[in-house]
């Protein structure tokens, strides 16, 4: 079921609201779908946490969730990634194709798709090894053999990340002896490292003090166009200052929905829901 | 066709390994209990009960005297060592100098984990001769009380300890704000909410106390009687296991396998009950 | 009783008395405790510190133990200890892994497994001494020897095995499991490189209590590894082990008491030095927890 390019009126059905067509999305993006979610309905022990879901994700863009807390942006980030496999009980229903493969057949490699689809959590979890191992294990394992690739992959990922000049010389320190925001970074080179296409990001500076926060964003901003980045924010302004796409989830009848999608510029400034409205402009929520 | 993947075969082969884990208990009631059987058929839970005597050889299986010495001495272990136990872990939590407590749990840890040779070497070579003084030959149910009590002290210092700092602060703050004194907060708030857990250590050292076997072999004389006064030599089941296992045959053997099984099935109801106790005041 | 004043002062006193009784329990509680814990420490390092030189540690022991030293008593625990870690080690982390990792919690099993392990924990061990000849000595086949001593001490220490390991996974925090699955990792590599090794010094304390525990034992050994107390060329043979050294010194051989003082005071040292390991490990996880 290869999802061709977006096209025209996609229905968000359910959702009460319909998609417009992407009239002036920014330069980087192709307004091509890389994921896309149709009727995603997400339980935790028989208890809704989202409900009827359906929007595309766009090649190369930034795609800020945003929403109260509880709404279900975590929920529906770690769906993108089936790691809501890890918490029993949780039942997903509806579909999710990545790059026009369903997610949820039985043929799929879940180490595969996690490669391939990284993520960044809300707190940084660095394993509780080396700078360097932290990057080196995950390159292992994905069978890189080559001692002098994967260096040169560190290399590069921490230089991407602009970690570089702050850890080369204590690469062998614990991860865990960097600061919060060198944390962070370092936990978003370990999931380039791994050449993904698709970057999960949930709440990936709330964590952080704002200096730290500041320098995190404008990395994340720079990864726009070479990957395609969902990221679930409570920061508002961050959502407009790096996202290209805005979906807005709100909990309706207990459990989450997406209220609104579109893009960033469009969500903020003419939002067509009252509830959007009413929460960009910080009267709700 | 699951063990597919690399990771349900993992899966799969932690899964036997947690079975056999969980089977060793099952494994040794199938044992213990099939090496029993014959002696169940032929001398029946009446002989083990009524037969006047420990003959083997003479078909003679009463074991009650040696039940009641094990049960008089694990109640005499509990009586000392409760109330000691109690009062240590007190003394630690609320009354030792900061630079004592380190020092103390150590040596309270490590009493815990004293062989039980070891302890046993010392009551036949040192306590059996001050009993002996006051009525020879010393070795008596009060030298197994003592050692087993010493044995079991810690297990009930350890217990107490942990129920005792389970005990919110708040509750020492809410009595604080009453005006209480430390001794009336402990003992009108404290001790009252950590009764569950020291309940329950108490239950866990008499359990251990009805297992212990060298320590009590090697001070209690071994003479098979009803214990009458705290200076008569006693046999205990455990220890007429040890004893006996060497040369047994026969129903004999599978008499000491009863003895066994009733000594498991105890201690296994004391251990369940103060699980159950433990869990209770952990849900209040 | 009439008179209101009385009355309170009469509630008033007992309750002084009460609260004077509690110090002073708890001072004597606790110095009858360590006093003793003290003699018989003190007892064993007077006694056996005289008979305790280097030949003790390499000589055979002569006169059924009176005399000589305790070498091939040395290699049989030795033997008798392996085993029981080389066997309880893997069974015991692939429960506790497949507890925490791959049972959801509050499964039927898990709760069964539980509750056998708290069983398991208080079997008396005289009745694993039984459990031991008559299931790996007689049905087993394995007779008296090293092996059947050392798999008999491994279903003893099990459960505590177990429970360390357990604990020490339950602390890890579930970001980093989510961290590993994010990077694709496969269950068994989260597990070996992750997990295990951000648990690994739980397990490393479990390991030491277990080997601490199987060094005590002398009840489950006696009708399972045996007395002999020649060298033992290999886990098939009969071995003794200290403590049960210690025991037929003190009970049947008249005057093995000062080797079996000298055995005694080998033997806690060594558990000392099991036992100090052991905690300075909990204690340094303990500060972790508590900082992090
Ligand atoms: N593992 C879980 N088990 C049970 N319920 C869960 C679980 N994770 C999330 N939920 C529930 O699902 C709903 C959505 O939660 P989710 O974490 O996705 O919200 P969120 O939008 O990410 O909130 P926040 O902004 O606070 O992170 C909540 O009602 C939450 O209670
Ligand atoms: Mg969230």
């Amino acid at each position: 079921m290869k999802t061709g390019p977006y096209t025209d009126k996609n229905d968000a059905s359910g959702s009460g609201y319909t998609l417009g067509p992407v009239v002036s999305g920014p330069e980087c993006c192709t307004p091509e779908a890389v994921i896309a979610v149709r009727g995603l309905d997400v339980a935790y022990d028989g208890v809704a946490a989202l409900k009827d879901v359906s929007l595309d994700i766009y090649k190369g863009c930034v795609t800020a969730l945003i929403g109260p807390s509880g709404c279900g942006k975590s929920t529906f980030l770690s769906s993108l990634n089936r790691l809501t496999d890890m918490s029993g009980g949780c039942r997903v229903s509806g579909s999710i194709t990545v790059d026009g493969w369903n997610i949820h057949a039985p043929e799929v490699n879940l180490q595969e798709l996690r490669r391939k689809v990284g993520m960044i959590f809300q707190r940084p979890n660095p394993f509780p090894f080396s700078v360097r191992r932290n990057l080196d294990m995950p390159l292992r394992e994905h069978g890189i053999s080559n001692r002098y690739e994967r260096e040169e992959r560190i290399e590069t990922a921490l230089i991407d990340v602009g970690l570089w000049d702050e850890v080369r010389d204590r690469l062998d320190a614990s991860a865990l002896s960097l600061s919060g925001g060198q944390q962070q970074r370092l936990c978003i080179a370990r999931a380039l490292i791994l050449k993904p296409s698709i970057l999960l990001m949930d709440e990936p500076c709330s964590a952080l003090d704002p200096l730290s926060s500041a320098t995190v964003e404008s990395m994340v901003g720079s990864l726009r166009g070479r990957y395609t980045v969902v990221v679930a924010t409570h920061n508002l302004a961050q959502a407009r200052r790096i996202a290209n796409y805005a979906a807005f989830f709100w909990v309706k009848d207990r459990a989450g929905a997406l209220i609104e999608y579109d893009t960033c510029g469009r969500l903020f400034e003419t939002p067509k829901h009252k509830l959007t409205a009413a929460y960009v402009t910080g009267i709700a929520g | 066709m699951f063990l597919r993947t690399p990771d349900s075969r993992f899966a799969f082969g932690l899964g036997i390994g947690a079975v056999c884990v969980s089977s060793i208990l099952l494994l040794i009631f199938l044992f213990v209990t099939g090496e029993a059987l014959p002696a169940l058929k032929n001398v029946g839970l009446r002989g083990f009960l009524f037969d006047d005597a420990w003959y083997p050889t003479d078909e003679s299986f009463g074991l009650v005297p040696m039940l009641v010495s094990s049960f008089v001495l694990s109640v005499g272990a509990i009586l000392l060592a409760g109330p000691v136990g109690v009062a240590a872990a007190v003394y630690r939590l609320y009354y030792a100098p900061s630079w004592i407590r380190k020092p103390y749990r150590w040596l309270v840890l490590l009493l815990a984990g004293m062989p039980s040779v070891v302890l046993g070497l010392w009551g036949l070579v040192v306590l059996v001769p001050l009993i002996a003084r006051i009525e020879p030959p010393g070795t008596s149910l009060i030298a197994g009380i003592l050692v087993v009590s010493l044995m079991v002290a810690p297990t009930v210092t350890i217990m107490s300890e942990s129920a005792l700092e389970g005990v919110a602060r708040s509750s020492w703050s809410g009595a604080a704000a009453l005006g209480l004194s430390r001794e009336s907060t402990l003992w009108n708030v404290v001790l009252p909410a950590a009764r569950g857990g020291i309940a329950a250590g108490i239950l866990l050292a008499a359990a251990r106390a009805i297992g212990e076997t060298m320590a009590v072999l090697m001070v209690t004389g071994n003479i098979v009687q009803m214990p009458d006064g705290p200076f008569s030599a006693v046999r205990v089941l455990t220890s007429n296991i040890a004893l006996e296992m060497a040369y047994a045959t026969g129903d004999h053997r599978a008499a000491l396998f009863v003895s066994g099984l009733a000594l498991t099935i105890l201690v296994l109801l004391l251990s369940l009950t103060a699980a159950r106790i433990a869990g209770l005041k952990n849900n209040v | 009783m009439s008179d209101s004043f009385s009355s309170s002062t009469e509630r008033g006193r007992p309750h002084r008395i009460r609260d004077a009784l509690l110090p002073v329990a708890a001072h004597l509680g606790t110095l009858v405790l360590c006093g003793f814990a003290f003699w018989v420490i003190m007892d064993i390092v007077w006694r056996g510190a005289p008979g305790l030189d280097w030949s003790f540690f390499v000589d055979e022991p002569t006169s059924a133990g009176r005399g000589g030293g305790i070498a091939p008593i040395l290699v049989s625990t030795g033997l008798i200890v392996i085993t029981a870690i080389a066997a309880a080690t893997p069974l015991g982390l692939a429960a506790a892994i497949f507890l925490v990792e791959f049972m959801p919690t509050g499964s039927r099993f898990a709760a069964w497994t539980s509750l056998s392990l708290d069983v398991l924990a208080g079997v008396p061990s005289i009745v694993f001494g039984l459990f031991g000849s008559a299931f790996f000595g007689l049905w087993l086949g394995m007779g008296f020897s090293i092996l059947s001593g050392g798999l008999t001490l491994a279903c003893m220490i099990l459960p505590l095995l177990v429970r360390t390991t357990e604990q020490g996974l339950r602390m890890v925090p579930d970001d980093w499991r989510r961290g590993a699955a994010a990077l694709g990792l496969s269950r068994f590599s989260a597990v070996r490189l992750v997990l295990l090794p951000a648990a690994g010094s739980a397990v490393t304390a479990g390991l030491l209590l277990g080997l601490g525990r199987a060094t005590a034992e002398t009840a489950a050994l006696i009708y399972t590894s045996g007395y002999v107390d020649r060298m033992p060329s290999s886990l098939f043979d009969s071995g003794r082990a200290l403590s049960v050294h210690i025991y037929d010194l003190a009970m049947n051989v008249a005057g093995g008491d000062e080797n079996a003082y000298a055995s005694a005071l080998v033997l806690i040292l060594f558990l000392i030095v099991v036992n100090v390991a052991a905690m300075s490990i909990s204690d340094f996880l303990l500060r972790k927890k508590v900082s992090t």
